[in-house]
């Protein structure tokens, strides 16, 4: 779901229905109202299946969704309007609600500023190889083609009690507690999981990007007396600028999102340490049973998610380099 | 300045020196990223190498490395005393299914907003592309009331349906036809294909990368998928491989061996696919990237 970046294309599409509009409308012939052109009609054919799809599963839902946050619905009663209740009850009485969106941020901001750096660092390093680069890839990427739950059981083993981890830690001499019984600690496994889990995704995309940044352009710069460090930051980061900064917004809207991992190592716990918003929307809407309780959570992720976007797309012109 | 004047006598000490040095780096970088390499393996390691002990050795307080007695039956008694065959099964339908959908419904729709011109077409497209930022969380709950109005949970179709319309199959298949040349279709239309013909014999064959690309990215996400499979189950009957894992770690004395070898046979679909793809992944994401600016 990556590797595309449908942000460029919006202002050229914006031109072409303006262009179009203007440009059909007098060619437009009367008939075409009473009867759809032939045309019209195939697209229609063809669009069928998965406009369908999208009314049933996609847009319903969404409305649906937005619905049932201004109720009261608990499944077994029948749901009254609320009205901003819910929206209230989160901001002002609950007391978790602030401990959740804290855990959310936390784990999105550290996740993103290590999943970047480290994917930056593994693609570079990898494109300086002159063999074995796609072994290499094949190894980052393999724990992104391993179910998430599968990769959690695997920690979860590893940071048992008196387990692998903790025998580390232990010859090590670094005196640190169980990583999941502790409330401090419990995120910071949760972190090493996702970062182990998905970097692999950037590591790839960074290292297709740097690989197509011209070979002359570094040649220039070596001439010049440019070395690696001066070369990375001033030729090859802002040459791949546009791919970082794709890969910086879909991290972020990824990271906020976080729950198989969470689900299958902490259950939100020790004590609500690890409950991010992705843990608590199922929690509160599939145990508790407060469809509308957890409808509104949805909505406060999604208006996160809509803002960091829209920050990210902001903040783009400082540092994204569009080679035109 | 010295390095300006070296490197005009390829046989000065120096530039020897040189070399050697360049040679070391060499060797340093590949020692440290193999290094970094197995570090990142080794959770796969860890995950056989618990696989293949009895239960109680996995437990056991001084950790081993490798167990004292392998014992590769755990794999078949996985299968035997829990219903692993049924996991597999059931996640093999379920992305087999998901994928074959997306990839025909995708295939269709993209074909309609890279060919044919219709009023609305930039507005629709431009609704489907705005759905790639909804998450998940937020239609799993009018999903699962709408599955289960419709008495769809437990079932394979209710697994299936509710996921296998994404809006970004589309835009992929789209984004790519718009680069197959349009005297293809004109050829085609003037020996008088129709619409489907075209798109079935000339379109689709020449789509290949992308639809591979899409079909692969389609599976792994299934066969990755939890949240979804976890509402729209209850009970071991359609539970996928992911949910499997999952439940048998809940009860009362967990197998932890039977859950690695789980864990390992989970895996084994993404290693054969990531190794075989592994040029057509990284020709679509530079493809794919290539959108993303320059």
């Amino acid at each position: 779901m990556r590797q595309l970046s449908p942000w460029q294309e919006l202002p050229l599409m914006e031109e072409d229905m303006s262009q179009s509009a203007v440009a059909e409308l007098p060619l437009q012939p009367v008939q075409s109202r009473r009867f759809l052109k032939p045309e019209t009609q195939t697209a229609m054919l063809f669009l069928l299946p998965s406009f369908l799809g999208f009314m049933i599963f996609m847009a319903l839902p969404i409305l649906a969704s937005l619905g049932l946050s201004f109720t009261n619905w608990q499944l077994i009663s029948t749901p009254s309007f609320v009205g901003f209740q819910n929206y209230i009850k989160l901001f002002t009485v609950d007391p978790a609600f602030y401990t959740i969106l804290r855990n959310t941020l936390f784990f999105a901001v550290e996740y993103l500023a290590l999943n970047i750096a480290v994917s930056l660092t593994l693609a570079v390093w990898i494109s300086s190889l002159k063999r074995g680069k796609a072994i290499f890839r094949v190894i980052f990427f393999l724990p992104t083609f391993t179910p998430t739950i599968a990769a959690s059981v695997v920690w979860l083993l590893i940071f048992t009690p008196d387990g692998l981890a903790d025998a580390v830690i232990r010859a090590l001499g670094l005196g640190l507690p169980n990583f999941l019984l502790n409330p401090t600690w419990a995120m910071q496994a949760i972190i090493l999981v996702t970062l182990w889990a998905n970097v692999g995704y950037n590591v790839v995309m960074f290292n297709a990007a740097l690989d197509l940044v011209p070979k002359h352009y570094l040649e220039a710069a070596t001439i010049d007396g440019a070395n690696a460090w001066q070369q990375f930051w001033r030729i090859r980061l802002p040459l791949i600028s546009p791919t970082v900064f794709f890969a910086t917004v879909m991290t972020a809207i990824t990271s906020l999102q976080v729950f198989d991992e969470i689900f299958a190592m902490t259950r939100g716990g020790p004590g609500s340490a690890t409950a991010t918003l992705g843990f608590a929307i199922y929690q509160k809407g599939f145990t508790n049973f407060q469809m509308g309780y957890a409808s509104a959570l949805a909505w406060v992720m999604f208006v996160m998610i809509m803002a960091l976007t829209i920050l990210q797309f902001h903040m783009q012109r400082k540092w994204v380099h569009y080679d035109d | 300045m010295t390095t300006d004047l070296t490197s005009r006598h390829p046989h000065s000490v120096s530039a020897d020196r040189q070399r050697i040095l360049r040679r070391v780096g060499t060797f340093m970088s590949y020692a440290g990223i193999s290094l970094v390499a197995l570090l990142f393996l080794f959770p796969f390691f860890w995950m056989v190498s618990n696989a293949v002990r009895s239960n109680a050795e996995v437990m056991a307080v001084p950790v081993r490395i490798l167990p004292e007695e392998y014992q590769w039956g755990t794999f078949v008694d996985a299968f035997v005393s829990l219903p692993f065959g049924t996991f597999l099964l059931n996640s093999i339908i379920v992305a087999c299914g998901v994928t074959a959908i997306v990839v025909a419904v995708s295939c269709l729709s993209a074909y309609a907003f890279a060919r044919l011109r219709f009023p609305g077409r930039e507005g629709l497209l431009l609704t489907y592309l705005s759905t790639l930022m909804i998450p998940q969380v937020m239609l799993v709950i009018p999903l699962f009331l709408l599955v289960s109005k419709l008495g769809w949970i437990n079932t394979y179709h209710g697994m299936i349906l509710p996921v296998a319309f994404s809006s970004f199959g589309t835009f992929l298949l789209r984004q790519f036809i718009l680069g197959i040349p349009k005297d293809l279709d004109e050829a085609a239309m003037m020996d008088g294909a129709s619409r489907l013909r075209i798109l079935v014999t000339v379109i689709v064959p020449l789509a290949m990368p992308a639809i591979g690309l899409l079909s692969l990215f389609t599976f792994i996400a299934q066969w990755k998928s939890f949240l979804w499979p976890l509402i729209a189950t209850s009970g071991v009957e359609k539970a996928t491989l992911p949910l499997g894992l999952t439940l048998f770690q809940t009860q009362q004395g967990t197998s932890w061996n039977y859950i690695m070898a789980g864990a390992t046979i989970s895996m084994v679909p993404g290693v054969i696919l990531a190794i075989v793809m592994q040029r057509i992944i990284y020709k679509g994401i530079s493809v794919g990237s290539g959108f993303g600016g320059r």
